[in-house]
């Protein structure tokens, strides 16, 4: 068991995953403004919006959009796990175990966007 | 480690709260004063909306990324072919203000713990509100405004735009 010194709280799972909640929400936040903003760009002109959507289907940001949707589907299977333990009457002592549960359902669900997403980037790629 | 996992974490039962009895009236949970009601609201919208956004976002990935030709095939016309359908448009309007209520709502919270001094964060929130309604503003129009069809100089269809506006 690990010893707690002093009186700073380490709080584990429940502790982890809700700095993991935290920094997954801000991030969400700060990609959906840019993404507004670069949507808005139909209104400008076609090529405007070609172009800088463009940079979505460069490699580097394949990386990024894997993480996007990695930090989205921890979010959202974590925040459905938060409303589990709010409103159901058991949620408090499964708590853990759903954490585990979330945590799961994040590879598996991770694993199949990652490889469907590769496998279609590299289809319609044209090199660099 | 003696105790039991299960005997250490279940809730007392039986036992009075903290301070049951002594508390100021305005910390208590019941009875309304104006801001704990808005604070009620907020964290049940958080819950709702959390909900209702797994489905919108999962949709918005899965058909964007997904299926056909995946980020490929994203460009103006792919855009124009969706909006075209007003059920994308109103999926998207509704994902775009429930994300930036949502997400604005949690930088919020953010905001009020760590921003300690008066001042900061009065100016951190003021940003923050500034920049959820602009975007919200921003994108309604956009989905609004949108003009599929557009022409060029000469009165000629452009070649980005989509198939069906040949129709038109
Ligand atoms: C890499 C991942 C993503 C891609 C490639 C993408 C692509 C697009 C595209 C092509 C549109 C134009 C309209 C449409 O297709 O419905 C759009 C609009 C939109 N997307 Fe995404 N999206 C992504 C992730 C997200 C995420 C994670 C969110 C939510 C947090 C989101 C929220 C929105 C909203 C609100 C709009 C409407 C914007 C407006 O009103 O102007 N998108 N996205
Ligand atoms: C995908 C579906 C989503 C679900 C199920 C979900 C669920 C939740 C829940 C239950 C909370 C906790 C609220 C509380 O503690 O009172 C929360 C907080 C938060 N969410 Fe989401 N959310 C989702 C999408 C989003 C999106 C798209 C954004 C960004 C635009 C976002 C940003 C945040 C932020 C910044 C917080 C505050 C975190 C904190 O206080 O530590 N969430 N979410």
């Amino acid at each position: 068991m690990t010893q707690t010194k002093g009186t700073l709280y380490k709080g584990r799972e429940g502790m982890w995953s809700w700095v993991g909640h935290r920094i997954t929400g801000v991030g969400i936040f700060f990609f959906l403004l840019v993404h507004v903003l670069d949507t808005s760009l139909v209104r400008v002109s076609p090529e405007a919006y070609d172009a800088v959507i463009g940079a979505y289907k460069n490699p580097i940001m394949i990386v990024g959009e894997i993480g996007l949707v990695g930090a989205i589907v921890f979010h959202a299977f974590n925040g459905l796990r938060i409303i589990l333990v709010d409103f159901w009457s058991q949620g408090t002592r499964y708590h853990r175990q759903m954490l585990w549960t979330v945590m799961g359902l994040w590879v598996i669900t991770m694993i199949g966007f990652t490889v469907r997403h590769l496998m279609l980037f590299l289809d319609g790629w044209g090199g660099f | 480690m003696t105790t039991t996992k299960s005997d250490a974490l279940l809730p007392a039962q039986g036992i009075e709260a903290p301070r049951s009895g002594r508390i100021d009236p305005k910390y208590l949970r019941s009875g309304s004063s104006k801001s704990g009601s808005f604070e009620m609201a907020a964290w049940v919208f958080m819950r709702v909306s959390g909900a209702a956004l797994v489905v919108l976002i999962f949709v918005h990935l899965t058909v964007n990324l997904l299926v056909g030709e995946g980020i490929h095939q994203i460009d103006f016309g792919f855009v124009a072919g969706k909006w075209a359908n007003p059920v994308w448009q109103f999926w998207d309007l509704t994902m775009l203000w429930l994300a930036m209520l949502h997400g604005g709502n949690g930088m919020r919270t953010i905001i009020n713990d760590y921003a300690e001094k008066d001042s900061t964060r009065m100016w951190l929130k003021s940003i923050l509100y500034l920049s959820v309604i602009v975007i919200i503003v921003l994108g309604t129009m956009v989905i609004f405004t949108f003009e599929p069809c557009l022409l060029d100089g000469s009165g000629q269809l452009l070649e980005s735009s989509p198939s069906f506006c040949q129709n038109v």
